[in-house]
């Protein structure tokens, strides 16, 4: 199972924090030097437990995690080497941003010239060495984390973990700020665990995402196959907006199925962990996938549905319909000079391509 | 508008007046519309001001002030006080005929009214002896004044009478008034007034008659055509006729006074110098009348003096013998105790705090209620406890002579003494110290120690370097909390303080309750005070009060 090769390796990996419950459920993961990983997810489904078990914060109650092929279940966190930038910055308030930068450098008893040099050079790589003398308090939220991003990698670590980092952010600064850590990351080819609950933030950042759930990797992938091949249907839920249909598997032949859904109707579907005829299904298709009054090949399905609301958003159009008995099937469409825009009540013929609708579990 | 804009812009010619849309000031018109609110505000504040300056601030006004006042020796002597002033102590010589007049005419008049005998303790804080020679003072000073009344009263029986007198000194006006009126009536006593020209013709008679009515009417109620004068009367009137000529007298009674105007002459008469030291021999002593001159300013710096183990001498204060020096030692004593009490409430109470911020809320909330038990027992019961606790024969003693640690022999003494008080106050303003801690503590996130133990520090690094700087406000706000409340404490001090355990505050309460040298209590208090201002200063200008956080 394990990848001789990773740099950082969850083997099996545990924790309850009550003896009752597992909140990390048998991890598994595996990450080449250099990568940027995000680990996406609810509130409560465990990434951050796992954080903290690789920052050492917290002990696994089984199984293993390895750095760099050595088992650092026994390392003290301060020993691990890792940088870590915490959601509400942490920077000591006691300290000027300079000192806040000397600190990991002073408890490895570094000269000071050398020093000063190091957070010369950190402050200058989050274009912040102006504030050098500065307070904490007297710095923006979003310089802050700058500087948070600076003391965490002015040691130099391989490993950088980041808790949240822009999440207390407005959503310009927090788009400014993702940009920047992703280039400083491949700059300087420190390997990089992110954790986030923002699903935008994991797709544009991260080389790949691991959706978790219920103390559970659900999916780990890129974020395009993420995205457009959901494993389960909670992925395909959690990433994107999506329209789930509810139904059962009629016939399988090869990678197409066909699905009855409860209103009676029969869809086109790729068949992703469904396997036998008769089997509960909930298939999964994007919203910008929909087409209205589509060209189809002949035997083609398609559904009849009625427009229940339009909404104009500017560079997409976002038409809500009752499709096959529900409510809120959602489908966006550009907005170009010759597209459709249909009005509450218009009855229209919608579809869409069979590689485009996947048939997943149903929950 | 340009105005607003051109005022608030940093950096241009200065502002001129801003002002509001009506063009008035913009200042004034935001004053106006403050002031409801501002009014509300004091309203809703006002019951408690009051209250605090009724019930706190004047009380404490009026004490502090007594540590300077002394305006009983001027007022109970005046006369005395008055002539002595001219009087040079440094030439070794006693003062001349005219202070001691005036001295038994003092004295006579506050003996009669019974003040006499608090100026005697007043005096005798600066000097012992002062009380008893007051006291004896005034039973012996009727003695000076039979030397005159006795020969008044063989030349003329009317000279012991009331009638006779109140003709002679008062107004014809008021005496037929106050010769109508009874005391059945229920109506008011008609006032003495003096007769027209009286305090021309004997003026030491008028005065001495006039302090006479007033004392009689008012303190005893009575009536002046009743109640015969002092000998002091006959003592002045004696003086008067030596003096003055009253050959053109007219008015009542002339016969009787030109009568004794004739055998004055021949009157026997004793100086006042020679009466006083029959009276007592110390009103010839020198340092009596030092004592005396010394304090009879209105104000006095005594006290203060005292206060820190000095004393006025003819020479400026001079600091008193080794052995008379007890206040330097117990405000010394003070300091070093409190500080004591604050540190090891500081080495106790620190990690107390850290658990109560770092545990889960059930454990915390069981450990909280530990900490604030104390709150909810009686100080006695406490302090008393920690008599059973300490004391020779207590548990602790017991405890360590079965374990074979101490022989049954030599006991520790842990109670009576320093160790004792240290202990139990310690104990009892623990909480002080916890609270301001515990709340400071609660908004140091726990990220920062992670923080820092993710840069590479170790855990006594990450605590010392990150965490124990930012809850050094608490420990200021603890500390400034246990050290001014330990350093005015009383009760706990007193009953396990013995002697050497005990604090100033001690000493404070002595003079109020029990020695009643309520100007030497507010001296020390006083100075307590300053202390705990200037080390609050010190505070300020050393840490910052800013910086004291008490949640």
């Amino acid at each position: 199972m394990a990848n001789q090769d990773a740099f950082v390796a969850f083997e099996r990996v545990q924790k309850s924090y009550d003896g009752e419950t597992l909140v990390v459920k048998d991890l598994n993961l595996s990450m080449p030097k250099g990568e940027f990983l995000t680990m996406l997810g609810p509130s409560g489904s465990g990434k951050t437990t796992c954080l903290m078990m690789l920052a050492g914060f917290e002990t696994a109650t089984h199984g293993e995690i390895k750095l760099d092929g050595v088992s650092i279940n026994d390392i003290s966190p301060h020993k691990r080497g890792i940088g870590m930038v915490f959601q509400n910055y942490a920077l000591f308030p006691h300290m000027t941003v300079a000192e806040n930068l000397s600190f990991p450098l002073e408890v490895r008893k570094m000269g000071k010239s050398d020093r000063e040099a190091k957070i010369k050079r950190a402050l200058d790589m989050v274009q912040m060495g102006a504030f050098a003398g500065r307070r904490p308090t007297q710095l923006s939220g979003g310089q802050q984390q700058r500087i948070a991003l600076a003391r965490a990698l002015v040691f130099e670590p391989e490993l950088v973990l980041m808790d949240e980092p822009l999440g207390a952010l407005d959503k310009q600064l927090r788009e400014t700020l993702q940009f920047e850590i992703t280039n400083l990351a491949h700059e300087l080819g420190i390997t990089v665990v992110y954790v986030t609950h923002d699903q935008t933030e994991a797709l544009t950042m991260s080389d790949r995402v691991a959706v978790f759930d219920d103390g559970r990797i659900q999916q780990l992938a890129p974020p395009d196959e993420l995205y457009e091949k959901p494993q389960n249907s909670f992925v395909a839920q959690f990433i994107g907006e999506n329209n789930a249909l509810d139904g059962t598997i009629q016939e399988i032949r090869g990678d197409r199925c066909t699905v009855r859904l409860e209103s009676g109707d029969v869809i086109d579907a790729v068949p992703v962990n469904v396997s036998k005829v008769g089997e509960k299904t909930r298939v999964s298709i994007r919203p910008e996938r929909v087409e209205f009054n589509p060209e189809l090949g002949p035997d083609a399905h398609t559904l009849q549905a009625e427009v229940l609301e339009f909404v104009y958003m500017g560079d997409v159009f976002r038409t809500r319909l009752r499709v096959a008995g529900r409510d809120d099937f959602v489908v966006k469409t550009r907005n170009r000079a010759d597209q459709i825009r249909l009005s509450p009540g218009e009855k229209v013929k919608i579809g869409w391509l069979p590689e485009d609708c996947r048939a997943l579990d149903a929950p | 508008m340009t105005d607003a804009t051109a005022g608030a812009a940093p950096g241009q010619k200065k502002p001129g007046k801003v002002l509001a849309a009506d063009g008035r000031p913009l200042k004034e018109s935001l004053n106006r519309a403050l002031r409801l609110q501002k009014m509300r505000a004091l309203m809703l504040i006002a019951p408690l001001l009051l209250f605090v300056l009724l019930t706190f601030i004047a009380p404490i006004a009026d004490m502090l002030f007594r540590s300077i006042q002394n305006g009983i020796v001027s007022e109970t002597l005046p006369r005395t006080t008055e002539r002595l002033a001219d009087w040079d102590a440094k030439t070794g010589e006693l003062p001349d005929e005219a202070v001691y007049e005036g001295l038994y005419y003092d004295l006579f008049i506050a003996a009669e009214r019974k003040l006499h005998t608090r100026l005697g303790s007043r005096l005798n804080y600066e000097m012992t002896g002062m009380s008893s020679l007051f006291r004896q003072s005034g039973r012996a000073l009727d003695d000076i004044g039979d030397v005159y009344f006795d020969q008044f009263d063989d030349l003329d029986k009317n000279w012991d009478e009331a009638e006779p007198w109140a003709e002679l000194m008062g107004d014809p006006a008021w005496l037929t008034k106050m010769q109508a009126w009874k005391k059945a009536d229920g109506k008011k006593m008609p006032k003495f007034v003096l007769a027209d020209g009286m305090d021309e013709l004997l003026p030491r008679t008028a005065e001495t008659y006039a302090a006479f009515a007033e004392y009689t009417q008012v303190d005893e109620g009575k009536s002046l055509v009743k109640e015969e004068p002092w000998v002091l009367v006959h003592t002045a009137l004696y003086q008067d006729l030596m003096e003055k000529d009253v050959t053109g007298y007219t008015g009542p009674q002339a016969e009787m006074l030109k009568a004794a105007d004739a055998a004055v002459g021949g009157f026997e008469s004793i100086t006042f110098k020679e009466g006083m030291q029959e009276v007592d021999e110390d009103w010839l002593d020198h340092g009596t009348w030092q004592t005396i001159q010394m304090y009879s300013p209105e104000f006095t710096n005594g006290y203060f003096l005292n206060a820190v183990d000095m004393q006025k001498t003819p020479d400026g204060p001079e600091f008193r013998n080794e052995n008379q020096q007890i206040y330097g030692l117990l405000f010394k004593r003070t300091m070093f105790m409190s500080l004591m009490i604050t540190g090891s409430c500081i080495l106790l109470g620190y990690p107390v705090a850290w658990l109560l911020a770092n545990l889960p809320m059930r454990q915390a909330n069981l450990l909280m209620i530990l900490v604030l038990l104390p709150f909810w027992t009686s100080l006695l019961v406490r302090t008393s406890a920690w008599k059973v606790m300490l004391q020779q024969q207590g548990v602790i003693n017991d405890v360590l002579v079965w374990l074979g640690l101490v022989n049954d022999a030599d006991r520790l003494v842990m109670i009576n003494n320093q160790f004792g008080t240290i202990v139990a106050m310690t104990h009892i303003l623990l909480p002080f110290m916890i609270l301001p801690l515990y709340s400071v503590m609660q908004t140091i996130p726990p990220t920062y120690l992670r923080a820092a133990k993710s840069l590479g520090a170790t855990n006594w690094t990450a605590f010392w370097r990150v965490y124990f700087p930012q809850s050094v406000p608490g420990i200021g706000a603890g500390s400034i909390l246990v050290f001014i409340l330990s350093i005015g404490y009383y009760i706990t001090p007193e009953i396990v303080g013995g002697t050497t355990g005990t604090f100033i505050s001690n000493r404070i309460a002595y003079h109020i309750s029990s020695s009643l040298n309520w100007g030497l209590a507010a001296a020390l208090g006083t100075i307590l005070l300053a202390v705990v201002l200037g080390l609050y200063y010190a505070y300020d200008k050393i840490v910052g009060i800013d910086n004291v956080k008490l949640g």
